[in-house]
């Protein structure tokens, strides 16, 4: 079920530089599950399309749901200003998201590849080892990975702080073992990951990301391309907003 | 109050359609819009053979507009017709227009063929005006000869009536509407999208893949209105008229600089009711303007 409404914000803070995060009041929430989207409206006519953006955590029981993101044009940069009681439209929740299905996971975070892992760390059963990758020390979402993560692992690409690299340095400097791998970040970080899973023997899903408009499979804007024949289309195009974002990493090409 | 109007002896019960390739065959929108409710589903564009499409991206926003670079992807006529059309059997009061692409001739002649026994397709839209794609689509609609010749082959196999679709990426779209007309066309439908690019100047590249694309979206709107006003004071047949329409109003220019009936593109992907709100939108100006029949709209600013 997905709904078009209008949210308010219940709270708004700046998390690291560009990065913020609101807390909405929505019936999507209701629907919702770890791995999904929300799409975002500007206010202003001009920018017509909605803004994508993944869901960071789920909260049933006051119907909310929290985004995290990273100001990366003026719709963003629109969206970084809303304060607690403002109002936007919102529609979701899309695509689909991670099956819930390690007993021993674990989570792969990169940049802003980093929010939707929380909700998934907080409702995967069994162990649950996050590994965020960040540029430097101006990090974001470290206190809740603490408490919801059996172990919290850092890397960051100048060193400051954690492994002094990518987030595949730090699984192969802890030789992390799993059942099932779950990723989301850029593509590099994610075709990283996937050698990783694929080296070790481990099931690995991926979240893709791609330029969209309709964001519920009807435009074909947003595909990526699958190693199988893909379903709507007969061809190797899979939609990232319908039939992902969360991918098999074998099921798409990286 | 009267909202039927008929086109090349096809009724449909109101104005109002959505725009081909911003709805799918109605499945995705399905859960938002009432199907029923609208004068007819125009499907995404479909071949012979399942096409890829380009490569992403795809999509980029512009100023009030966007362009599209999908390449006309789609499963086939095959698939087409046992997924898309069982379908939208279950949507009985509306009207089904396929639109129909190819590279050739011959492809278009392949689907417009297979669709022939279909009974749920009410119409075939032949899109001659795709800019994304080199051969077939925009190469025949931007000269008059192929677009009298590729209606005339198209119309000799055609089952139901046809529709040209006209490319605005022309430098006098009277021309093709004639073409089209003495090809033997039942009715024209303009605009397709504008070939537009955007660049990124950071990265300085191309901002799509495919450098170009279409573009839509309500800054376009303007220009379809006035094609389709040169239009219905060129020819005889009935105009289907979009580009850029997402509000009641926008839909009602159309219909009177001369269109019998509207589509909505772009404005689906911001607002998934756009359709059933322009459609409530007219019926309060009908009533408000004690319109009985839609039909004494059309045409009447000259």
């Amino acid at each position: 079920m997905k709904v078009k409404e209008t949210a308010k914000v219940l709270e708004s803070s700046n998390l690291a530089q560009g990065v913020y995060s609101l807390r909405l009041s929505t019936t999507a929430a209701k629907y919702a599950v770890p791995g999904q989207f929300i799409n975002i409206f500007s206010k202003d006519g001009s920018k017509l399309l909605p803004r994508p953006i993944s869901i960071c955590e789920i909260d049933k029981e006051q119907s909310a749901l929290r985004v995290v993101f990273r100001v990366v044009g003026a719709g963003t940069e629109e969206f970084s200003k809303l304060v607690a009681g403002d109002e936007i439209t919102v529609m979701g929740p899309l695509g689909n998201g991670f099956p819930l299905e390690g007993e021993k996971s674990v989570v792969v975070g990169g940049g802003i590849g980093v929010p939707p892992m929380l909700q998934l760390a907080k409702e995967l059963p069994g162990t649950v080892v996050a590994v965020m990758g960040y540029r430097n020390d101006d990090m974001f979402l470290t206190e809740e990975f603490t408490d919801v993560a059996s172990d919290f692992i850092i890397a960051t690409d100048d060193g400051s702080v954690g492994v002094h690299g990518t987030v595949v340095d730090a699984m192969k400097e802890n030789d992390l073992q799993a059942d099932v791998i779950y990723a989301c970040g850029p593509k590099p970080m994610l075709r990283g990951v996937a050698e990783y899973a694929e080296e070790k023997g481990i099931k690995c899903y991926v979240s893709m990301e791609e330029r969209m408009a309709c964001g519920v499979g009807a435009c074909l804007g947003c595909v990526c391309q699958s190693t199988d024949v893909d379903d709507h289309s007969h061809v190797h195009n899979k939609r990232v907003c319908k039939d992902g974002p969360v991918f098999l990493s074998t099921e798409v090409e990286l | 109050m009267n909202t039927k109007v008929t086109i090349a002896g096809v009724e449909f019960q109101n104005p109002i359609m959505e725009a081909s390739g911003t709805f799918g065959s109605g499945m995705e929108y399905s859960e938002f819009v009432d199907l029923n409710q609208l004068g007819a589903v125009v499907t995404k564009g479909v071949a012979n053979v399942p096409w890829p499409g380009n490569p992403t991206p795809r999509i980029a926003e512009v100023r009030s507009g966007m362009l599209n670079a999908i390449g006309l992807q789609n499963p086939g006529v095959e698939v087409f017709c046992e997924r898309d059309l069982k379908f939208l059997e279950h949507y009985k009061d509306t009207n089904v227009v396929v639109n129909v692409c190819g590279h050739s001739a011959e492809e278009y002649i392949e689907v417009v063929k297979r669709l022939a026994t279909e009974s749920r397709v009410d119409m075939l839209e032949i899109n001659i005006s795709c800019p994304n794609v080199k051969e077939g689509g925009i190469a025949f609609g931007q000269d008059p000869k192929a677009v009298e010749e590729i209606t005339r082959l198209v119309k000799t196999h055609a089952k139901q009536p046809i529709i040209m679709k006209l490319s605005p990426n022309v430098t006098d779209i009277k021309v093709m509407a004639k073409a089209a007309e003495a090809g033997g066309a039942d009715a024209i439908s303009l605009i397709n999208t504008l070939t537009g690019m955007k660049i990124d100047v950071e990265r300085q590249s191309f901002v799509l893949a495919n450098k170009t694309g279409g573009m839509s979206g309500p800054a376009v709107h303007p220009i379809a209105v006035r094609m389709v006003y040169e239009c219905a004071n060129t020819v005889k047949i009935p105009i289907i008229g979009m580009g850029g329409v997402c509000t009641w109003e926008d839909a009602v220019e159309m219909m009177l600089a001369g269109a019998t009936a509207v589509s909505v593109g772009t404005a689906n992907f911001f607002n998934p009711t756009a359709t059933t709100d322009i459609l409530a939108g007219i019926k309060d100006y009908m009533i408000r303007k004690n319109i009985e029949d839609i039909n004494s709209i059309i045409g009447v600013v000259q």
